[in-house]
């Protein structure tokens, strides 16, 4: 060791400082990378068919066929769901300005929780699908409520946010992929 | 007196736990009814991760999310699935993320290699030096070197073991 930082003194030590900052740089990129943001495999295929209840009208039924031909949100919600409660202003102030039909699936909720929800806080959604056992959140691959769909205009996921929608994604990448998807035949 | 009080409350204290164990076992119960089927749930489980607690296989996890999964993994081998055709089905849902042992492709050659690689490039550095140092023997000391030594070494010796 001592002989060879003595007869090569630069080498051995721009390997150690080299060597550091590699390492650095690894944890860096490391530190930025979010575990939850598990990517979908559903992006670029069919959204996954189903027919549920509705949540306000029992009798009626949804499910993402009724949507072909139109570009639309899906958002994964409960009244359990504390983030979703972070999340709602920025599906009301979507749903005032129209850019983007939002509809709800209302995951491993109550009916009664659920509607008083709604009811409290304001309700962004055309309608709420009720998936009361979570099994339509299964095909969907729900596993952190909220999360969010885009769907375009034959029926395939082309975006998929786990966690909060923030006005940054919103603006940034949501409104902007609903444009583009819009001009799409 | 106050003996007799205190080993009451112990008493009550036992039958609480006791009890509460009880409970517990109630619950657990339907999980059982059929020890082969459950045994090839939990082996399913045990190769698929908890997608909420990411550090847990299915099997050690007791969020909502993994026994949901586990139930279906539970319904579709109820329904004559293969293993291999439930594994495919959590893929197709939740990505390669959800398999504890991942598939062997491009994206995770580094992955499955990258240790092996890091410590083949570790004994080529390890040989490369030993090569070098054996090239490099320390030469011979010379008279006044010696000199210098033995006079080192004595003063040590007298100075005596601390």
């Amino acid at each position: 060791m001592s002989t060879e930082a003595v007869s090569r003194p630069g080498y051995t030590r721009y390997v150690l400082i080299g060597g550091f900052f590699v390492l650095v740089a690894f944890l860096a990129v490391g530190l930025k990378l979010d575990p939850r943001e598990v990517p979908s495999p559903l992006i670029g295929k069919p959204a996954p068919a189903f027919e549920l209840p509705q949540l306000h009208e029992p009798d009626k039924r949804f499910g993402p066929a009724e949507m072909r031909g139109r570009v639309w949100m899906l958002n994964v919600w409960a009244s359990w769901c504390v983030s979703c409660r972070q999340e709602h202003p920025v599906l009301m102030t979507l749903a005032r300005s129209g850019a983007l039909p939002i509809y709800g699936l209302n995951y491993k909720d109550e009916r009664a929780a659920g509607m008083a929800w709604l009811q409290q806080f304001g309700n962004p959604y055309r309608l709420s699908a009720f998936d009361a056992k979570g099994q339509v959140g299964i095909d969907y691959g729900v596993y952190g409520v909220p999360e969010t769909y885009i769907i375009d205009k034959r029926g395939v996921i082309r975006y998929k946010q786990i966690g909060i929608v923030t006005p940054e994604i919103l603006q940034t990448k949501l409104l902007p992929l609903a444009k583009q998807l819009e001009q799409e035949s | 007196m106050a003996r007799a009080a205190v080993d009451r409350v112990i008493d009550i204290l036992f039958i609480l736990v006791l009890s509460a164990n009880i409970a517990w076992a109630g619950e657990a119960a339907p999980a059982a009814s059929d020890p082969g089927l459950e045994k090839r749930v939990n082996a399913i489980s045990e190769e698929l991760r908890c997608l909420v607690c990411q550090n847990q296989s299915l099997a050690d996890s007791h969020a909502d999310l993994a026994i949901d999964l586990k139930n279906q993994v539970r319904e579709k081998l109820k329904q004559g699935m293969s293993e291999r055709q439930i594994v495919d089905y959590m893929v197709e849902r939740y990505g390669d993320f959800v398999l504890y042992r991942p598939p062997l492709k491009a994206t995770t050659f580094l992955l499955w290699f990258g240790p092996f690689l890091l410590l083949g490039a570790g004994l080529v550095g390890l040989f490369v030096r030993l090569a070098r140092r054996g090239r490099s023997a320390p030469e011979a000391l010379s008279e006044s070197e010696r000199a210098r030594a033995t006079a080192l070494l004595d003063v040590e010796n007298e100075a005596g073991p601390r």
